[in-house]
């Protein structure tokens, strides 16, 4: 008896502070259409900063709370929506994903350079305090967050609807335009939602700190149970999010008690606000097509095929020249870069040409490097089953969410990189609980690659061929039909186009390409574990992948390289291993709006090279050829053929 | 049998109803307008016909069979195509690209593997915007981009064209033109049902004209009928200036 009551009182602490931590989520999501998922690194920081002010500095516990969630907390979430998440609300949902997943990796980045990792200990409010239920013992830290959630709701509600600001938040839902014809101003009404939304996150990671621990990762991930409470009440309805996060809290707290901790279910733990969150966006009703058109979408440029062709064949030429001269260790990182390069191809056909977000494009490669190796078929038989079986895992965690709109895609891969990280991967049908498995190289028409030179330039000429199918495909129908997609969903719908099965099609599409690349990543290391394929990894890649260009082929190579080079810069200098993720963060926040990313930026530069200085070159070099659009040619660029250059020569003899 | 039939059709928005028990049809080989003030729930009518939006309320019956639960793009195959008030064209492809789509979408698979060129400029040049046909479409004048609507709806070969607010930055010749199109489209068999604030167009080229006001019909009629009805003119003061009317008539036949 005694046990159910303990941990009823546990699970409703813990709901609290989900509570808390999700109707700020909801506030920010419902005046602003910005779904944070940076809201449990907000909380993090926060509680960083708390630490900070009343262990480190040794203010009074009420100074720093004061600080924290008057002035800290409130004026970073003003600061947020006025430099960062202000605007995206009306743009593509691919974008404010990235942005606030780029907040996510850089704010957690941040904590690490500024509290290098070392034991901290924050301790709960009046530890010396509390009630006893029966035979059950409550600290008083527990009442205080059960009793703060209270008030929070109550103050929350009162906001809403008693006072003029609240209702022009409200409004602010409905109709920002309209909002501001009748005089309010939906960018304060924005402001202050941020501010109160980012003191909420601060209140719930100061509250759950002392009995989870000041940790950079784990107060970071609680967001995914807020995610599952606000589910409950569709972002919008702050009661059901209240009811989801209480009965959220309790059902955790009723598997850690009665779930068996050996065996097959032992993972099931870990996993029950991502399974929460699943069942809720599944149960969620359809969506309607958005009607009315999406701002800001950039589109890419295409190359022409003989371009592109041009590009892969000198990445391989220079592959197989590093190749011959380099050593293993560093053969190890090339190879790795391709694997990183070819899955962020595969976020160039989702997010950069179909314009959704997969927050576990690593957990796909897992996927297909597990299959590769469990198949034990090391030739292009078993590497295409991978990368089906991967493909095929896309299609389900897409299924679920036919119905819906990108967000909620979004969300459904980042459960499921939760529940492939802690419950499946690490099964002992997989690579087993901090285990590995051997995976042989591939063997192409009979003969095994069995050097690790030749196997990367392998892994290169899949990186082209993949690029090169890549572009193919976006110049052809079905690329037509992806950016008609993007631009307009009700009217692709209203033209015939079953845009759900489509949308389960090209999500597994993706994923098969991202299992190719694991299944030769995995033939690459020779023994591969859970730990390579972490859901958090896929965040840096897609983010990279976003600064580099998520919508070129060119992009990916970079992203790829630029993603192998992260853990090296990290280990060479490891007391800078935080501002690297800082800077990627924050380079993603700042360039997150132009998914063209630097590719597009670096031909950019050879373009204005091109028109600052091209005829000064050509003048004292008069064999370069004009730019194709200044030459009036049409898309491919044509190398100077022979006879063209013999002409140059005539002139030139001519002249001399 | 009407080709569209709805009936008793209702849609609350929270507190408000923007359609109110509204019924009214649309046939085969006619031109029906669908008129009323701004906020009448002509728009939000169209969205329930094209699946777009749910009604609380009543049914949608396309071609004798209910397709009130239908989704969108089970209703495009039916036959049923539609333009948007707030323009809905593929933005970053060209106009040329946008009617390919409709194309390619309408052959579903076949389409896949043999893309269709001449039939495309053959529709362009029908609605008259072959000018702009290598143009990205989000640059094009909004009259134009109406008309590209149009083009990529008939890529569908539609037997019902939904057409929302369609003359709109059209200029006055245009209009005669884009009436005479509606004519002969309607001579093919082709159901037009269309919102238009233009009421010189509307009672020049429709044969049958629905009126809503605050969500409910209030009249239903021949154009002759409606213009002379008290009720349409207390609710709805744009009246028709007869001199354009008989221009765009004169133009048509």
């Amino acid at each position: 008896m005694s046990t159910i009551v303990s941990f009823t009182i546990l699970g409703l602490f813990t709901g609290a502070a989900y509570a808390i931590a999700a109707s700020g989520l909801v506030l920010t999501y419902t005046t602003t259409r910005v779904f944070n998922i940076a809201h449990g690194a907000f909380g993090m920081v926060m509680a960083f900063a708390f630490w900070d002010f009343s262990q480190r500095q040794g203010m009074p516990t009420w100074l720093a709370l004061v600080l924290v969630l008057g002035v800290v907390a409130p004026g970073t979430g003003w600061l947020v929506q006025r430099f960062v998440t202000r605007g995206l609300g009306e743009g593509p949902v691919s974008v404010s994903l990235v942005v606030t997943v780029g907040l996510f990796v850089g704010l957690i980045g941040l904590a690490q350079y500024v509290w290098p990792p070392e034991p901290r200990t924050l301790p709960p409010f009046l530890p010396d305090r509390g009630v006893a239920i029966g035979d059950t013992y409550v600290t008083a830290h527990q009442v205080i967050t059960i009793a703060l959630s209270a008030v929070v709701a109550a103050a929350l509600y009162l906001l809403l609807n008693r006072t003029r600001i609240g209702t022009a938040m409200r409004a602010s839902v409905d109709n920002p335009v309209l909002l501001r014809l009748f005089g309010g101003n939906p960018d304060r009404v924005a402001s202050l939602a941020w501010a109160i939304g980012i003191s909420l996150a601060a209140l719930a990671g100061i509250l759950l700190t002392p009995v989870i621990g000041l940790s950079y990762y784990d107060l970071t991930l609680l967001v995914i149970n807020a995610y599952a409470a606000a589910m409950l009440g569709r972002l919008t309805s702050l009661p059901l999010t209240f009811l989801g996060a209480m009965g959220l809290g309790i059902l955790q707290s009723f598997s850690v008690a009665y779930l068996p901790t050996e065996g097959s279910l032992a993972g099931l733990r870990a996993v029950v606000p991502a399974l929460f969150l699943f069942v809720v966006i599944v149960a969620m009703p359809q969506a309607q097509l958005r009607i009315g058109q999406v701002r800001g979408i950039v589109s890419a440029p295409v190359p022409s095929l003989r371009r592109s062709g041009g590009w892969g064949a000198a990445l391989l030429g220079l592959v197989l020249v590093l190749a011959a001269a380099m050593s293993d260790s560093d053969l190890l990182l090339v190879g790795t870069a391709a694997t990183y390069a070819m899955v962020m191809l595969s976020l160039v056909l989702l997010t950069g040409y179909g314009g959704h977000v997969s927050l576990a494009q690593f957990t796909f490669a897992g996927v297909g490097a597990l299959a590769y190796a469990k198949l034990e078929e090391p030739n292009l038989y078993g590497l295409l089953v991978s990368a089906l079986i991967a493909a095929g895992v896309g299609a389900l965690v897409a299924l679920p969410v036919l119905r819906l709109t990108g967000l909620y895609l979004a969300l459904s891969t980042l459960a499921f990189g939760v529940l492939m990280d802690k419950m499946v991967f690490q099964a002992e049908f997989a690579f087993g609980y901090n285990g590995a498995l051997h995976a042989e190289r591939l063997s192409l028409l009979g003969r095994s690659i069995s050097s690790l030179s030749g196997y990367v330039v392998v892994m290169t000429v899949f990186f082209v061929l993949m690029g090169m199918a890549l572009l193919v495909l976006r110049r052809g129908v079905l690329g037509r039909l992806l950016i008609a997609m993007r631009d307009s969903p009700a009217a692709c719908g209203t033209l015939g186009l079953d845009l759900r099965w489509f949308r389960v099609g090209l999500f597994g599409l993706s994923a098969g390409m991202a299992g190719l690349a694991g299944a030769l990543f995995a033939g690459l290391r020779g023994t591969i574990g859970a730990a390579d394929f972490q859901l958090f990894n896929s965040l840096p890649l897609l983010l990279l992948a976003v600064v580099c260009g998520v919508t070129s082929v060119s992009g990916a190579a970079l992203g790829g390289v630029g993603l192998m080079l992260l853990p090296v810069l990290q280990g060479s200098r490891p007391e800078l291993a935080g501002l690297v993720f800082a800077v990627l963060g924050f380079g993603a926040v700042a360039l997150g709006r132009d998914p063209n990313g630097l590719a597009n930026l670096a031909f950019g530069v050879g373009r204005r090279l091109e028109g600052r200085f091209g005829d000064t070159v050509r003048r004292v070099v008069p064999v370069l050829p004009l730019p194709r659009d200044r030459a009036g040619g049409d898309e491919t660029t044509e190398i100077p053929l022979m006879e063209d250059l013999q002409e140059v020569g005539a002139h030139a003899a001519a002249r001399g | 049998m009407p080709l569209l039939e709805v009936d008793d059709v209702v849609v609350r928005f929270g507190g408000v109803t923007a359609v109110d028990h509204a019924s009214f049809g649309s046939e085969a080989g006619r031109i029906t307008g669908l008129i009323g003030p701004n906020g009448a729930g002509k728009t939000t009518c169209f969205n329930v016909i094209s699946g777009l939006q749910r009604p609380s309320h009543g049914r949608v019956r396309f071609d004798g069979r209910t397709i009130t639960r239908l989704p969108v793009h089970r209703r495009s195959r039916r036959g049923m195509g539609r333009t948007f008030q707030r323009l809905e064209a593929f933005g970053s492809l060209s106009v040329r690209d946008n009617v390919r789509v409709a194309r390619d979408i309408h052959r579903g698979l076949g389409g896949l593997v043999r893309p269709a060129r001449a039939d495309v400029d053959g529709l362009l040049e029908r609605v008259g915007i072959s000018a702009y046909a290598d143009e990205r479409a989000d640059s094009i004048p909004t009259g134009a981009a109406r008309l590209l609507e149009l083009a990529r709806c008939l890529a569908a070969d539609p037997r019902l064209l939904l057409l929302d607010e369609p003359s709109s930055g059209l200029d006055e010749t245009e209009t005669g033109a884009f009436g005479a199109l509606l004519a002969e489209l309607a001579a093919e068999g082709r159901g037009i049902l269309m919102v238009e604030h233009d009421m010189s167009l509307v009672m020049a080229v429709c044969d049958d004209i629905h009126v809503l006001d605050f969500g409910r019909v209030i009249a239903s009629g021949p154009p002759g009928e409606i213009r002379a009805d008290p009720a349409v003119q207390q609710a709805y003061l744009g009246y028709a200036d007869d001199d354009r009317t008989q221009e765009i008539e004169a133009v048509i036949s």
